[in-house]
């Protein structure tokens, strides 16, 4: 039965042995020893400290940029042998949230941000790819808002914006750092709420299950939805398992970071 | 008999300093600069081998979004310079023929005065005019607004969102100021003609428009207007790569973009300077 289980995963991204580009700070080190599999509809939660390389395992997986060491597979092609036209059309396929704000486009309001992506890579005119963009931004809550420049909306919104715009493209596998980085437990509900729906199968994403991965500092909030558990200690990547793994886990770093919240 | 001792030993240090090798800071420092100059030109090289080539692999990609952006680069880099660019060119007329009439008139050879003004400002200072004037109003603007983006990681975003930074942001600034120099340095030129003429008028000389512009069209050949088109588009070419490369080819922390701003000026007009000396060479064979 297991070994069924196993055939009917369908891997999405693969690292095998990769090591992952330290931080550019003082004091960043590399992730070592990443083998991880991310399989269609399943939902990760890495957990690690500050600078530990989650941001940039994320980097990685979302084809930014390349690993320092080991093979890196994106919907089952070695990303190594790909040209650059193909890794743009497999990466387009992983939607990325960056953490603080999700790094918009401060010159581009809400709805040309989300827009930005639609009329580049489906050559739409600023009106179509606006009219194009309309479902998501109303998805997110974000209609009210669409004409407001980034540096007038509050940081929860802008975090939306950031998760808008990664949706826009329909992504088959949606990767999001610290998405709950300075938001309140309504913000977070939402949020995980949201997701839930989404990995289930939305209808704006034409009902297909969305394959999430997320790098968080606290792994409380995610307890009750994430289905596979990392973390990321000394800059060694270590799996543990599903949520009953991590409550009965007694590793000293995971308690710290169940303890975050 | 101390005295003659201080002497003594004052002369021998001398000696020896005279015959100590260079200091090795000199060397150092002129080495690292040849080193650094090796460096910069070999990355802008590639910078600009990546740009072309994107323009041209990517010429119809996106063309409803990349269209307007290229519109607004050439408005940015062209229209909206249009005014002071017209003040320089009337300005440079005025003191070109102001410097130049007098003496022309002291040796009877008020006939050069359209070769004059074709050998001074169509050929060399009104290409260089325009362009410093777009390095200085869109070049520096470029770097801050670029290396701004590559601080706050939206370069990084663009990528993730499988859009060509290159291609998105380089590309149409590239174009916009070959085509801003290009046009920019057509009115300053015409300006500068005019506002010469003008002057040669208030100062009595006795020619008239027809001549001084019969004299004009003597003076230029078709190799100048071949060559005033490259050596603008090139200067725009020149200017935009540099600022692009200085604001986005290379990691950027926020407190690192005015160095990059004064780094791209400088060697935007060492390299526009170079590219005008090549120019020079051609005028010179022709």
């Amino acid at each position: 039965m297991a070994a069924t289980t196993q055939i009917l995963r369908e891997v999405l991204v693969e690292l095998k042995g990769v090591t992952v580009r330290p931080p550019p700070v003082e004091g960043g080190r590399a992730v070592e020893g990443v083998d991880w599999q991310l399989a269609r509809g399943e939902w990760w939660v890495v957990g690690g400290g500050t600078w530990s390389g989650k941001s940039d395992l994320l980097a990685t997986m979302a084809g930014l940029v390349p690993p320092e060491a080991g093979a890196y597979f994106l919907f089952g092609r070695n990303v190594e042998v790909l040209d650059e036209d193909e890794l743009v059309r497999q990466r387009l396929r992983v939607g990325l949230v960056f953490e603080n704000g999700g790094r918009l486009f401060h010159h581009l309001t809400v709805s040309e941000n989300v827009a930005l992506a639609l009329g580049y890579h489906r050559n739409l005119d600023a009106a179509a790819a606006a009219t194009a963009s309309a479902e998501v931004l109303e998805l997110l809550g974000l209609t009210h808002m669409a004409d407001a420049l980034p540096s007038r909306i509050g940081r929860p919104s802008r975090q939306r914006a950031a998760l808008a715009r990664a949706l826009a493209l329909k992504p088959e596998v949606l990767l999001l750092d610290n998405p709950l980085g300075g938001l309140d437990w309504r913000q977070t509900a939402w949020w995980i709420e949201l997701l839930a729906v989404l990995a289930a199968g939305h209808p704006f994403l034409d009902g297909q299950p969305l394959t999430i991965a997320v790098a968080v500092d606290d792994f409380c909030p995610w307890r009750s939805e994430g289905g596979q558990f990392a973390m990321i200690k000394e800059g060694r990547w270590q799996a543990l398992g599903g949520r009953d793994t991590l409550d009965a886990t007694r590793e000293p770093a995971l308690r710290e970071l169940m303890a975050a919240g | 008999m101390e005295a003659r001792e201080a002497t003594t030993q004052l002369l021998r240090n001398v000696q020896t300093i005279m015959e100590a090798p260079l200091p090795r800071g000199y060397l150092n420092y002129t080495g690292r600069m040849l080193l650094r100059f090796l460096l910069t030109a070999q990355g802008l090289g590639a910078f600009a081998l990546i740009t072309l080539g994107v323009a041209v692999t990517k010429f119809n990609v996106a063309s409803h979004v990349m269209r307007p952006m290229i519109r607004s680069e050439i408005s940015r880099a062209g229209v909206r310079l249009l005014p002071v660019v017209l003040f320089i060119g009337a300005a440079l007329g005025f003191v070109i023929i102001g410097q130049t009439v007098a003496f022309l008139q002291q040796i009877g050879a008020q006939e050069y005065l359209g070769k004059v003004m074709v050998t001074v400002v169509v050929r060399e200072l009104g290409p260089l005019a325009a362009a410093l004037l777009v390095l200085a109003r869109v070049g520096t603007a470029t770097v801050i607004e670029l290396g701004n983006r590559r601080a706050h990681g939206e370069v990084e975003a663009l990528e993730a969102l499988g859009i060509d930074p290159v291609h998105y942001l380089v590309v149409p600034r590239m174009i916009g100021m070959a085509a801003g120099i290009f046009s920019l340095t057509m009115y300053l030129i015409i300006a500068a003609v005019i506002s010469g003429y003008v002057f040669a008028f208030i100062q009595d000389v006795p020619i008239l428009p027809a001549d001084y512009f019969r004299q004009l069209a003597g003076a230029l050949m078709w190799e100048d207007f071949a060559l005033l088109a490259l050596k603008t588009v090139g200067f725009g070419v020149v200017i935009s790569i540099v600022s692009c490369y200085q604001g986005l080819a290379q990691p950027l922390r926020l407190e690192e973009v005015s160095f990059a701003t004064t780094r791209a000026v400088l060697h935007s007009v060492v390299a526009c300077v170079l590219l005008d000396a090549m120019f020079i060479l051609v005028y010179l064979v022709m």
